[in-house]
């Protein structure tokens, strides 16, 4: 199977290869195959089209958006969408909608972002030291964990945001203390697995610390299990965070946040449809999105996980 | 797995009856520790809150000595610990405090909300179940058919739709348009009252009567939030039932079933669906506690006089005492239920060692 002919291998060649070079080959190598199984994927292909879509979107917002989001106009209140370029209506107080979604987007991408980096992060701490460490500290951790997986994380979410003031950041807080358990239990079955593996008991027997174990040989495995849970989880934070907008719980108005913009567009569901309608539309594209991703990044990332 | 543990000789018999117990205690011990610990939870929650409980309770006005007496008497100069448990104790016989919203104690009004809740969860959950687990079954057996691309869409738009978005949506739909079903809250309003309180859900209030129009009006009324809860249960049974069947369609049992000339419907629903009913009560259970936690949203949008509403007005006054009586008791019953799942499953199916 070896390559006889001295020819420069061609990029897609070079990363198609079976005997890898280095270790930044194998690497990417193994990244161009994953990217090829997902490409296959045509719903997954659609979820990443739309995330980017969206990336770009709140990206150039302010370019994008046809007019000021928080630029009211009570003339023009509640008008039915296409009225005066209005392409999407207005509210109340005669915001453009479509203008207001486009702005929204940041809101829905900081959440996302915030949350995606906070709950994994703590997870894959509690859960690595929780795994290699062992014992009472084990114990200890897991039983924590397991309490927090015991609450609705709605409800808790509720009740944090109750005691902490309503606001995006405690929306945020919020959301990743009741969203981190899992990733504990997924980080620490990881390294049950790996702590007993021979490459560790070498790496120990070359006077490797537990810190630097942890750190640089158990972590970066627990890393795409827990990237396929995050892309999962996605859709769940983005309908969390709406329902603490919703609720009144999360952004604050004139903020247009879009669990926040249904909530106003709620009172006048019957006469106006539009103003409700729409924000929804927008919350469940993304997550749509989100779960479609995440389905195809399990099928690549996680093959026994796989359901088909 | 565990072939050779279940040979079920005379003598091997009290022994496993005596590990099933040893599980059981097991469990409970972690149950005890999960509650505990939830509990301490919602009572720090209750701790960090910038509200001075106090002066919600002494008001603005009061004098310093005022303020002290009060402060003492909540127990507030203890030490944290011996706080929370102060708080315990109160919890265990019942007591979750005064409401600052009504002055009623919060442990009436969530025993009388919790009824319109139930009845809510219980109905969507008979939804997700009859919709669900066929439709996870037929997904199963025709894989790769449309029918199996449908239940797959089904599941996918009810992981990703905002509950009240949908909520509002039906609402629109079949109340304002199409006038199908009744509007918000459980009756129309000279309904209310007709009929004595027996259970607190007024569908089964109103069988207790006799009364038919009434129930048929309070059909109207919760038909709709409960379907729509019941599709995200069925959502989440579908895919359940789907997994649990594809594992079993592919044992070799099945294979021998088949060749023995069975009819498929036996192989199907007797073999295959015979050996999922554990796993399945075990999702059913799990399904209707998050039910509880879907209804909070549900119930706002639909006003529903249930716990969820309960725990977001009082939220949304800042009566700290009645939004954490009711995330505990909400918590309580999802440890309960996980826990009654979980049981289940050790005692009924063999395979869980």
């Amino acid at each position: 199977m070896s390559q006889t002919d001295t020819r420069k291998p061609t990029l897609r060649e070079w990363l198609l290869t079976d005997t890898p070079t280095s270790r930044f080959h194998a690497r990417m190598a193994a990244l161009y195959n994953g990217w090829l199984t997902l490409r296959s994927n045509t719903m997954a292909m659609i979820g990443l089209g739309i995330l980017l879509f969206l990336l770009l979107i709140a990206a150039f917002a302010p370019w994008i958006a046809p007019m000021d989001p928080l630029a009211q106009d009570l003339g023009g209140r509640l008008a039915p969408p296409g009225t005066d370029g209005h392409i999407l209506g207005t509210d109340s107080l005669g915001r453009d909608i479509l203008s207001r979604l486009i702005y929204g987007s940041r809101i829905t991408l900081y959440i996302v972002t915030l949350v995606a980096i906070i709950a994994p992060g703590v997870g894959l701490l509690v859960g690595t030291v929780s795994g290699y460490i062992g014992g009472w500290t084990d114990a200890i951790l897991m039983r924590i964990t397991d309490i927090f997986l015991a609450f609705p994380r709605l409800v808790l979410a509720l009740a944090f945001v109750a005691a902490l003031g309503a606001g995006i950041e405690n929306a945020v807080l919020a959301i990743s203390i009741t969203a981190w358990p899992p990733y504990a239990r997924i980080a620490r079955a990881e390294t049950l697995t790996i702590r007993n593996s021979d490459y560790i008991s070498a790496v120990k027997l070359q006077g490797a610390r537990p810190l630097r174990i942890i750190t640089k040989h158990i972590w970066p495995l627990c890393i795409s299990s827990l990237i396929v849970r995050v892309t999962l989880d996605m859709a769940g934070v983005i309908l969390a965070a709406a329902g603490l907008g919703f609720l009144g719980l999360g952004a604050q108005p004139p903020s247009p946040e879009w669990g926040a913009m249904i909530a106003e567009g709620r009172r006048f569901i019957l006469d106006s449809w539009w103003v409700a309608t729409m924000p929804g539309l927008a919350i469940f594209t993304v997550s749509l999105a989100f779960n479609l991703l995440g389905d195809g990044l399990r099928d690549v990332l996680d093959p026994k996980e796989g359901g088909s | 797995m565990a072939v050779a543990e279940n040979n079920g000789t005379g003598r091997r018999a009290s022994p496993r009856f005596l590990k099933v117990l040893v599980k059981i205690l097991k469990t409970l011990g972690s149950v005890l520790i999960t509650m505990l610990g939830l509990m301490f939870v919602t009572f720090l929650i209750g701790r960090v809150m910038p509200v001075d409980p106090v002066l919600s309770v002494v008001g603005e006005r009061a004098g310093k000595d005022v303020y002290d007496a009060a402060y003492r008497a909540m127990g507030l100069d203890k030490p944290i610990l011996v706080q929370f448990g102060y708080y315990l104790w109160d919890v265990l016989h019942g007591d979750f405090g005064i409401s600052l919203l009504n002055a009623r104690p919060v442990a009436e009004d969530i025993k009388r909300v919790f009824p319109a809740t139930m009845e809510l969860a219980t109905l969507g959950t008979f939804f997700g179940v009859f919709i669900g687990v066929p439709l996870g079954v037929v997904a199963a057996v025709k894989r790769g058919s449309w029918i199996d691309q449908v239940a797959r869409v089904v599941a996918l738009v009810g992981y990703s739709m905002p509950i009240f978005w949908l909520g509002l949506m039906g609402l629109l739909i079949f109340y304002g348009i199409l006038g199908w079903v009744g509007g918000p809250g459980r009756l129309d309003i000279f309904y209310e009252d007709l009929i004595p309180t027996r259970t607190g859900m007024v569908l089964v209030d109103s069988l207790l009567a006799g009364d038919w129009t009434v129930f048929k009006n309070a059909l109207s009324h919760i038909i709709l939030p409960a379907s729509i809860l019941g599709y995200y249960a069925m959502a989440y049974i579908s895919r359940m039932t789907r997994s649990f069947m594809l594992e079993q369609l592919s044992a070799e049992y099945i294979t021998t079933a088949r060749v023995k000339g069975l009819p498929e419907r036996t192989v199907i629903w007797r073999h295959a669906f015979g050996n999922i009913k554990v796993q399945l009560i075990t999702v059913i259970a799990l399904s209707y506690a998050n039910l509880l936690e879907g209804a909070v949203l549900t119930e706002t949008i639909f006003s529903w006089p249930g716990i969820g509403q309960y725990i977001t007005t009082a939220l949304l006054s800042a009566d700290m005492n009645a939004v954490l009586g009711g995330t505990v008791v909400v918590g309580l019953i999802f440890v309960l239920l996980n826990i009654f799942s979980d049981l289940l499953y050790q005692v009924f199916d063999p395979r869980a060692k």
